[in-house]
């Protein structure tokens, strides 16, 4: 615990080194790389210590802040998502000191390590933070400072409108978790974390208010459709090694929240579990049908973030059904498979990100458009990118498949346990999970495919050169995870068995006393159960995973032995160029042209040459965010107007607002004599 | 001794009165210097015995008040060649009339307040709610910036008024602090004016409105 602590004030000491040193960029980057990373991998040794023995740990510091005092603990919930934000940012900080060196001359790096470490630590803090005063603080510091992270490129225009965005959203979502916090406060009668937990469960109606609160305001963070408006634009523009952290780190923060107040509330209702499935589901279509249309390479990421975000909840929804309805084997596969697909998802998206960053250092830009022969150019980055396209598809050799492979057992053994209309609607769920996955490989296909493959669509991609070292080695420590967590997936879900616990116990504290030993023996069940199935898929992973190195192999041998070069078959064409290449937006036109439903598609704008004396063509297709665009935007812009009529109020005149102030004042003093005069009649 | 503070009180709100009424501004000043001296005097008589730090309050009150602020306000005048009429807007006998409303509301609205016992029928709670009401009269009806700070004086001296019931419980150097905040902010508000005075070749607030955008 006490390690937890030194920590987050390392990080702390390692962001104001690095900005009282600023006027030397390379000895910032090295004391706020440096000692953050270092931070972060002595904050692994308690992370890892709580995981394997489960266990709270508290303490308790005099602080004189209003509702509470410094009150932080570590248990195997905090635990679990401590391991992702540590092992993250320490690889984090080691990749963006190669990165941000680049800036050197423009950009003052100490400010930037400043916030990196303040990001860092305030995300620590979130997790082990035991009272809501702290929470909420700590909350703040580490979406405020991932704003100053992500306005790093602040000259360009389309950075500051995505931190614009960034910010907005995060400030609305805070807003609701205030609320919540304040309603949890009410019911428990004071601000400490142990007393929500003590608290005796609330009425349905409370409780359901407060999952909706704790659903806006963490879902803002999480990336849940509709409240995903700030992720697509804030990814891309944030520097990659930020991106990584926000995407694999920062965003699980928001289900770390919701999970904290679902241990709050008591036994679950089996409406809980279907909002949270439909809403998971929701995002993650709306997510992946945006995500195969984008242009930029690290759009594509952000949206497919939503994707997985969704996958997590919708798992966490069908874990929260079966617990509901008293199937402790679907209840088990359901949180197990939220809970796997956390792990992985970071793993594989903060290898994705460094791949993008690598991209975007070596060739200059993350336009799909402008990519292509990156394979040739960039190997290391590339072949990475592929792999993590694997990954991130949820293909089965890698490690992104286990969570969606215990998800569809969920949904299968749920179906099994129910009975007509229902097991329909299970049908259909898995049919739509299964469309996911379909248009997750498609989105992956066309990253790779565009991207890496073919002949460079522009100059700098002509040109571009492979990364450093020390950019490489974060990308390849993650992708080595990866490969493990795809092989040995048992031994992850050991790992977390303490946590499935935590979260499962909020259903047994509700349960009649006598049920505790059933329980318990339906629970190992459960864990058997999935252990097994994880145990069946990692076999199955080792053994595609060794064909496909023996066929690496191979074709290496094979292209030692007769080193042929010939020029391949050119479909006729006698000069081909770079432009004959289906574009970005081609390769995907027969979905987003014609698959989707409408609101979703591409906008067209084309100008057909017609007459006799025709002129230039025009076809541009963009694809923006449809909920941004015809939701908040003019929702946003009527608020705005309706506002611009409290003009009125403000004139200049100092005399106007003097007036205010009294009539202010005179209404006050009134109201209290009026109150006062009928107490004592 | 009671009919004596009474009487001070009553001076107290007369002046508010005059000060509503007249239409140069040196009378203005005068009043508020008086009101001063009047209040460094309460203070004498509401404390039952005097000690040093009575006497010091009693005398940096008569002296900041009294002499230092209404001489710097003479002063800042003739330095901003300020004419000498008050231009408000509204006139001289609505502004008075809207003060005697005031006041009368300020009495009944003080039986009202849930007042410790020894407070109850003192003239003191009215009369600080009725020359907090005199100071925002002057804030918001007169045009030239010296009569916004003349406002902001009388306001103040409201203050200090229900102040004077807490005596015992306010620490010396709280009370110290006050005076000191008033002394500075007169003074920065001095300069604002000489500024306006130089921007503008005039002090009316009205010209402030251009700075909106």
């Amino acid at each position: 615990m006490h390690l937890l602590l030194i920590t987050v004030a390392l990080q702390i000491l390692a962001g104001m080194a690095a900005c009282a040193c600023a006027c030397r960029p390379r000895l910032a980057t090295f004391v706020g790389a440096g000692l953050g990373a270092i931070a972060s991998l002595l904050g692994l040794l308690p992370t890892m210590h709580a995981l394997q023995h489960g266990g709270v740990d508290t303490l308790n510091l005099a602080w004189d802040a209003v509702h509470g005092g410094f009150r932080i603990g570590l248990d195997p919930l905090s635990a679990f998502f401590l391991l992702p934000v540590l092992i993250l940012s320490a690889l984090a900080a080691v990749y963006g000191g190669s990165y941000l060196l680049a800036y050197r001359d423009r950009k003052n790096l100490g400010a930037a390590w400043l916030f990196f470490n303040l990001f860092t630590a305030g995300m620590v803090m979130v997790l082990i933070a035991r009272t809501a005063v702290l929470f909420l603080m700590a909350w703040e510091v580490m979406s405020l400072s991932a704003f100053v992270l992500v306005t790093f490129e602040h000259e360009r225009a389309e950075v500051r409108q995505a931190g614009w965005i960034y910010l907005v959203a995060t400030h609305i979502g805070v807003a609701f978790l205030f609320l919540a916090f304040l309603q949890l406060g009410h019911a428990a009668g004071s601000f400490d974390f142990e007393a929500f937990g003590l608290m005796s469960a609330m009425g349905p109606r409370a409780s359901g208010l407060l999952l909706v609160l704790a659903l806006v305001g963490f879902g803002a963070k999480a990336g849940l459709v509709p409240f995903h408006v700030w992720l697509p634009e804030a990814h891309p523009a944030a520097p990659s090694h930020v991106s990584a952290l926000m995407s694999g780190a920062m965003i699980k923060l928001g289900l770390y929240g919701l999970l904290r107040i679902l241990t709050f509330l008591g036994p679950p209702a089996a409406w809980w579990g279907l909002t949270l499935a439909s809403l998971g589901l929701f995002t993650a279509l709306v997510g992946i049908a945006l995500a195969m249309q984008q242009r930029d390479v690290k759009r594509v990421l952000a949206y497919s973030s939503i994707e997985n975000m969704g996958l997590i909840v919708l798992s966490l929804g069908v874990g929260l059904w079966g617990q509901s309805r008293q199937l402790p084997l679907v209840a088990g596969f359901g949180v197990t498979a939220a809970l796997l697909h956390v792990w992985n998802h970071a793993v594989m998206k903060g290898w994705m990100f460094f791949a993008a960053g690598s991209v975007r250092h070596g060739a200059g830009t993350t336009n799909l458009e402008q990519l292509g022969g990156l394979m040739k150019r960039m190997p290391a980055t590339a072949a990475a990118m592929t792999l993590g396209a694997v990954a991130i598809a949820a293909l089965p050799p890698l490690n992104g498949f286990a969570g969606k492979w215990l998800l569809y057992q969920g949904l299968l053994l749920a179906g099994l346990a129910t009975a007509g209309l229902h097991s329909l609607a299970i049908l259909l769920v898995m049919a739509l999970l299964a469309m996911v996955g379909g248009f997750a490989a498609l989105s992956f296909v066309r990253l790779v495919g565009i991207g890496l493959l073919g002949s460079p669509r522009s100059e700098p991609a002509t040109h571009a050169h492979e990364s450093s070292r020390w950019m490489l080695g974060p990308l390849y420590a993650l992708l080595l995870l990866g490969v493990v967590a795809a092989v040995v997936p048992t031994r992850m879900s050991d790992l977390l068995a303490p946590v499935r616990a935590q979260v499962l116990a909020n259903g047994a504290a509700g349960a009649p006393p006598g049920a505790g030993v059933a329980s318990r023996e339906l629970a190992s069940a459960s864990s058997r159960a999935s252990t097994a199935a994880l145990h069946a898929l990692g076999q199955l992973n080792a053994a595609l995973l060794a064909v496909v190195l023996l066929a690496v192999l191979v074709l290496a041998v094979q292209r030692r032995r007769q080193p042929a070069n010939q020029s391949t078959w050119g479909c006729g064409y006698v000069q081909p160029t770079p432009r004959m290449q289906y574009t970005a937006q081609g390769f995907s036109q027969m979905m987003g042209g014609h698959l989707l439903p409408r609101p979703l598609r591409f906008r067209l704008t084309q100008r057909l040459p017609a007459g006799l004396f025709p002129w230039p063509g025009l076809l541009a297709a963009t694809s923006p965010d449809p909920i941004q665009a015809r939701g908040y935007e003019p929702l946003f812009r009527r608020l705005a107007e309706r506002c611009m009529q409290l003009r009125l109020l403000q004139q200049g005149r100092v005399h106007m607002y003097v007036t205010y102030i009294v009539v202010m004042v005179v209404v006050a003093l009134m109201w209290v004599s009026v109150r006062h005069g009928w107490a004592t009649p | 001794m009671h009919a004596l503070l009474d009487a001070l009180v009553i001076a107290i709100l007369a002046l508010n009165l005059y000060a509503l009424g007249v239409s140069r501004i040196r009378a203005v000043i005068n009043a508020v210097a008086l009101q001063g001296v009047l209040l460094g005097g309460l203070l004498f008589l509401v404390h039952a015995t005097l000690d040093v730090r009575g006497a010091l309050l009693v005398i940096a009150t008569l002296v900041i008040k009294g002499v230092v602020i209404p001489a710097f306000l003479v002063h800042a005048m003739r330095e901003a060649e300020i004419q000498h009429e008050v231009t408000p807007f509204v006139s001289f006998m609505s502004s008075m009339l809207l003060g005697a409303v005031g006041t009368g509301l300020a009495v009944g609205f003080a039986h009202t307040l849930p007042l410790a016992e020894p407070h109850t029928n003192a003239l003191l709670v009215p009369a600080s709610f009725a020359t907090v009401w005199t100071g925002f009269l002057l804030l918001i009806t007169r045009k030239k910036a010296i009569m916004q700070v003349l406002g902001y004086l009388l306001l103040e001296n409201g203050i200090f008024l229900f102040g004077l019931l807490l005596l015992e419980a306010m620490p010396f150097m709280v009370e110290i602090g006050v005076l000191l905040d008033l002394f500075t902010g007169v003074f920065v508000m001095g300069i604002i004016i000489h500024h306006i005075s130089r921007e503008f070749s005039s002090i009316s607030t009205e010209n402030l409105a251009e700075l909106k955008e």
